[in-house]
């Protein structure tokens, strides 16, 4: 309680937001800070990686072969004498780049999309939400190989092919928590002071949706990570020379008799990775107090 | 029959340990009825909970005391012989039997349960058994409902399943909580008789918690009134009304919504003019009639109270003439402007002159913004104040709905229910409003804090001679408040008069019933 | 409900529709011809091959015609293995196929429903964290890296299952079928956990107890009812995922299923296989997401009531 009387704002004072009462709640869940402190290490890394990994990447050394990991080579070294750690930094590269702009496009299209769709309301939304359904009911990932194998192995496309999967339950998220938010009491006052509606969404709507989009994209982001690398693996996703993670795992797969860190450590860089977003995701989810951030 | 002594119990949470209810006593005697009142949080129902282990242990511990019933000490049995006494000797109805019933499972089914579980009943006999004890409770044709499941009846109804299924083993104690506080006035007071007539037949001990004084002076022998986990004053039925001597007791009486307006003098002609005003809705390829051809008029200055229960459009109605629900058709004369047919330019000049109040203070602040935001909002919209000044005006606001000014920067779940009640009356009078609805703005708080926002609505109506709509389903609140009444049903207007009129002279049945039902008549 | 499942059915016409169209145009657009890898083919040849496939029609023509094979359930002859039909390939890899699914279903619905709910009885103890890091471990460690590791473990180092192959020799199924079920088993215990958990907070559950009724009635008979309702909903899109998933896990396994087929008729520009196939998986994936939707209907009474009477 204050003593002072108030005349001035400045003089109140300042409650706690949400938005803080929900980063005090996560600061005290620890395997989601670990997974904030792994996931910002391997992105700090992978943007450096031109600069700090320890070997040329096209480097190779036929003499050496594969070597099991030493005092030169960390993590050892494949078939062709190539040193692994550079490998999982470059391949870390595009398996993260994979994920995060995947994700973007698919926040993107589905928020816009969802947000359009639950504000407009009846005929709009009747047939955006349908196209949605339809969509959903398509067997994606076959799909997904299907293009891969039309178009070639192009990493752009990729891209743009796991993100439009992604969009469509973002777009239903989006939308849940838009039709939601209109039936407040809170958005009808709003109305009835006469706001404009994007003045409306802006202010009332978007800040209480942001939870449930925060979470939720932190969750795709692994999924999206996963897809790429069921594709590399399959050899219908990133081609050498370049390499991404499942690449990586895919090789060390035909060779983990004789070789087993070939699989090893590519292997446990994705699993951490997985296991940092997930971690992250759920930390945010109990934090923010989304309840089912899948539907 | 029922004795409990000392009873104690703590919950231990984030902020340490809490003691939900501090010492307790009470007791039921067969053949009547023990009433615990207490407003939210007063620890009433955890102590009833407490007796049959429903509280969970950890968080919630069972500190100390004693509860005797029929020779045991319920607090000393273990968990399997407090189940065999649970549905048995004791049975419980809840208060909202929307969600108390499995919704999965027909009644039949749930009502045979107990009968099957504690007496291994044959399911013929069981059969036989609910079917008597359906048709006992009122519900209709029993051999064809017994198969329904439980969204296929009314709250009524169900409720009643409630009531059945707790009599089913012939128990000795029936404790309800709040058995008919979700539900109609009309439904309530059919409930509370079924209640009474259950228990003059079957001779048994009834323990009810309500945070209703109203409802239990109907029936209660006995009263306790607890306050922050202990009891304040007990006493037999006429003492606590007549006598009361705890000042809690004293506050609790005289919250209760009574007397009458003052009747004003009117002015003749309408602020609101109401014409032929039609509401529908497409709802699974059926029209739904939510307002139906209604028409009335509001005139400067008077407060008028529209009274209905739950599904007759009165919420409709209201969101309606603000132009919130888009109206089918009729017209809505405000101040001489057709408030359907206007402009957007136009609609937000008027907006500027009519606001909202509604029911539930949870849901209608935004979460993410503080007082400041959310009273300086419609001001800078109106451009009432510039940016400098919004400031000193959003304190005088606070001043004006009784909120302390250093409060100003906090949200709204730093508050609790009647402040912020006060926050959103505070919002809807920042534009110096001329025509103010309030849907149900009282009904989701405790007695007590209804009866000082009721107070402030009154005071800030006359000073700044505002013109309101108060809807509710509550005569007796709509009573102290308002001039005239309009009783809706089934979105249509069933009679409007001046409230002495409609109390004292009422013309059609369903007024009259709605009279009838009010709990409590003793009281007013 | 006839009705429902009748209006759904009607609902999946379009989708498939689009499926098809755009499949077949996709494959039409691909660079490179099905034959433009093969050495110089004599020109007659060429012709008599290309009237065979239909390639010397008009586009449209083609589409048409397609259509008109897949309605009595034709998908054409086999770019690859020439005399071989695509309908003959998937009979030969599906049954494969369907039954590492349903094997990778049973061991997803059985490991991740008893975990869940085992889990949620007593939350945040350790009965509920042993088996909810399992889970945590079981979403992270995606089958492409899980079968490598299973193959590793108990085929090479242990030798206790063998590594390859498909009912040739005893024990060779069950490492595929773990390998694919696992991440489901994973998300379904997270499901049923949280499922459960909301359930049995519900006020129903509390008249349960208040009723006297064991411990044991009250998780079983009323709480699973709509605590497994997520899990339920769930079937549809997992199952997707299991024929998807049955990709790498036959690749890995050499199990020879459609799968692989489909992964193999990619690397060699089998454009009538991949077309054929990909309409065949399409119609199962939409049929099980009706058989999911139907399933999730009737286990709600609420919407059984409005399936069977009203609309």
């Amino acid at each position: 309680m204050s003593t002072v009387p108030v005349h001035t704002l400045a003089d109140a004072e300042i409650g706690s937001s949400l938005w803080r009462d929900a980063w005090l709640r996560l600061r005290r869940n620890r395997l989601a800070l670990a997974g904030f402190a792994v996931l910002a290490l391997f992105i700090l890394v992978a943007i450096l990686t031109p600069w700090i990994a320890p070997y040329d990447y096209a480097q190779q050394n036929l003499d050496l072969g594969a070597a099991p990991p030493s005092a030169d080579h960390w993590l050892g070294t494949d078939i062709f004498g190539r040193d692994l750690l550079t490998q999982i930094m470059y391949g870390g590269r595009i398996s993260l780049a994979v994920g995060f702009i995947a994700t973007a496009v698919a926040l993107i299209i589905g928020v816009g999309w969802g947000a359009i769709a639950g504000y407009a309301g009846g005929r709009a939304d009747a047939v955006m939400m349908r196209l949605v359904d339809i969509l959903y009911a398509l067997p994606f990932m076959i799909f997904i190989v299907l293009l891969m194998v039309v178009f070639g192995r192009n990493l752009l496309l990729l891209f743009l092919a796991i993100g439009a999967v992604e969009w469509l339950t973002m777009a239903r998220i989006m939308r849940a928590q838009v039709q939601s938010l209109r039936q407040q009491e809170f958005v009808e006052a709003a109305v009835s002071l006469g706001l404009s509606p994007l003045v409306i969404i802006w202010r009332h709507v978007i800040p209480n949706a942001l939870g449930p989009i925060i979470v939720y994209t932190t969750l795709t982001i692994p999924s999206v990570m996963l897809l790429e690398a069921f594709l590399s693996f399959l050899g219908l996703g990133v081609q050498p020379p370049e390499t991404s993670w499942g690449l990586l795992i895919s090789f060390g797969a035909e060779t983990m008799e004789e070789y087993p860190w070939l699989l090893f450590f590519p292997g446990l860089v994705l699993a951490l990775t997985l296991f940092a977003l997930n971690f992250l995701g759920d930390g945010l989810r109990d934090a923010l107090d989304v309840r089912g951030a899948k539907d | 029959m029922l004795k409990v002594n000392n009873l104690t119990i703590s919950f231990t949470g984030r902020e340490g340990i809490i003691r939900a209810v501090d010492n307790v006593d009470f007791s039921v005697v067969a053949g009547s009825t023990t009433a615990i009142i207490g407003e939210s949080g007063s620890g009433k129902s955890v102590s009833c909970y407490g007796l049959l282990g429903l509280i969970p242990q950890p968080p919630g511990q069972i500190e100390s005391g004693s509860a005797l019933f029929l020779a045991n000490d319920l607090l000393q049995l273990d968990k399997h012989a407090l189940r065999k006494i649970r549905g048995r000797d004791i049975a419980m109805v809840f208060q909202d039997p929307m969600t108390c019933l499995n919704p999965y499972m027909r009644v039949g089914a749930q009502l045979m349960e107990p009968l099957r579980y504690h007496r291994g009943a044959s399911r013929s006999e069981a059969k036989r058994q609910a079917l008597d004890l359906m048709a006992e409770v009122g519900i209709r044709e029993p051999a064809i409902t017994i198969n329904y499941y439980p969204h296929q009846f009314s709250g009524g109804m169900r409720q009643r399943v409630m009531i059945a299924m707790a009599l089913i083993n012939e128990p000795r104690l029936l404790i309800a909580d709040e058995p008919t506080t979700a539900l109609d006035v009309t439904v309530q007071a059919q409930i509370l008789k079924l209640l009474c007539d259950i228990q003059a037949k079957r001779d048994i001990g009834i323990l009810i918690i309500s945070h209703d004084l109203a409802v239990v002076a109907d029936i209660a022998d006995q009263i306790i009134v607890m306050q922050e986990g202990k009891v304040v004053e007990r006493g037999d039925r006429a003492t606590i009304f007549r006598r009361p001597q705890h000042p809690y007791t004293r506050k609790l009486l005289a919250s209760i919504p009574k007397g009458q307006k003052a009747p004003s003098p009117i002015s003749p002609n309408p602020l609101v003019s109401v014409k032929k005003l039609c509401t529908w809705f497409k709802q699974h390829n059926e029209t739904v009639k939510a307002v139906d051809d209604v028409s009335f008029d509001v005139y400067r200055g008077e407060v008028l109270g529209l009274v209905g229960e739950s599904g007759s459009g009165k919420s409709t109605l209201g969101r309606s003439l603000l132009n919130l629900v888009p109206a089918t058709s009729g017209q809505i004369l405000f101040d001489g402007q057709d408030v359907i047919a206007l402009a957007a330019g136009d609609l937000k000049s008027l907006r500027r002159r009519m606001q909202i109040i509604f029911q539930d203070p949870f849901a209608s602040l935004n979460p993410r913004m503080t007082v400041y935001d959310t009273l300086a909002e419609p001001l800078l919209l109106h451009k009432l104040e510039t940016r400098s000044s919004v400031a000193e005006r959003v304190l005088q606001i606070m001043d004006e709905v009784g909120l302390a000014r250093h409060f100003v920067r906090k949200y709204p779940h730093e508050f609790s229910g009647g402040q912020r009640q006060r926050i959103a009356i505070g919002r809807a009078l920042a534009t110096r409003p001329e025509f103010i609805v309030a849907d149900e703005a009282v009904s989701a708080l405790d007695v007590t804090i209804q009866a000082q926002i009721l107070e402030l609505m009154q005071t800030l109506a006359q000073e700044h001679g505002l013109t309101m709509l108060f809807i509710s389903h509550d005569l007796a609140v709509i009573r102290q408040l308002a001039d005239r009444i309009v009783v809706l049903h089934n979105g249509k207007i069933v009679e409007q008069a001046d409230t002495t009129t409609l109390f004292e002279h009422p013309k059609r049945d369903y007024t009259r019933q709605l009279l009838e039902a009010i709990p409590g008549k003793s009281l007013l | 409900m006839w009705r429902f499942i009748g209006s759904r059915l009607l609902q999946a016409i379009p989708v498939l529709l689009v499926v098809i169209t755009v499949t077949f145009f996709l494959i039409r657009i691909a660079p490179g011809g099905p034959f433009s890898s093969e050495k110089a083919v004599i020109p007659e040849v060429k012709a008599a091959l290309e009237a065979q496939y239909r390639l010397d029609r008009p586009l449209l023509k083609q589409y048409i015609a397609y259509l008109g094979d897949l309605v009595q359930g034709d998908l054409g002859p086999s770019f690859k293995y020439p005399g071989r039909s695509v309908n003959e390939l998937i009979a030969a890899g599906f049954p494969v196929t369907a039954e590492l699914a349903l094997y990778a279903l049973l061991v997803a619905l059985s490991i991740g429903v008893g975990a869940g709910v085992v889990a949620s009885l007593r939350p945040n103890t350790a009965q509920d964290y042993i088996p909810m890091s399992a889970a945590m471990v079981g979403i992270c460690i995606p089958s492409l890296l899980l079968g490598p590791l299973l193959i590793l473990i108990f085929g090479i180092y242990l030798d206790w299952l063998p590594v390859s192959g498909w009912g040739d020799m005893p024990g060779d199924k069950i490492l595929p079928a773990v390998t694919l079920g696992a991440v489901y088993a994973a998300y379904i215990a997270r499901l049923s956990r949280a499922g459960m958990l909301e359930i049995m907070t519900q006020d129903y559950i509390r008249t349960a107890r208040a009723k006297g009724m064991p411990e044991w009635r009250v998780v079983v008979v009323h709480g699973l009812r709509g605590g497994l309702t997520p899990v339920v909903a769930f079937l549809g899109p997992a199952f997707a995922g299991l024929l998807s998933g049955s990709f790498v896990v036959e690749t890995i396994f050499q199990v020879p299923g459609l799968g692989r087929f489909y992964v193999q008729a990619a690397f060699n520009r089998d454009y009538t296989m991949i077309l054929g196939a990909t309409v065949f998986l399409s119609c199962l994936i939409v049929t099980f997401n009706l058989v999911s939707d139907v399933l999730n209907a009737w286990m709600n009474p609420r919407l059984r009531g409005r399936l069977g009477s009203s609309t």
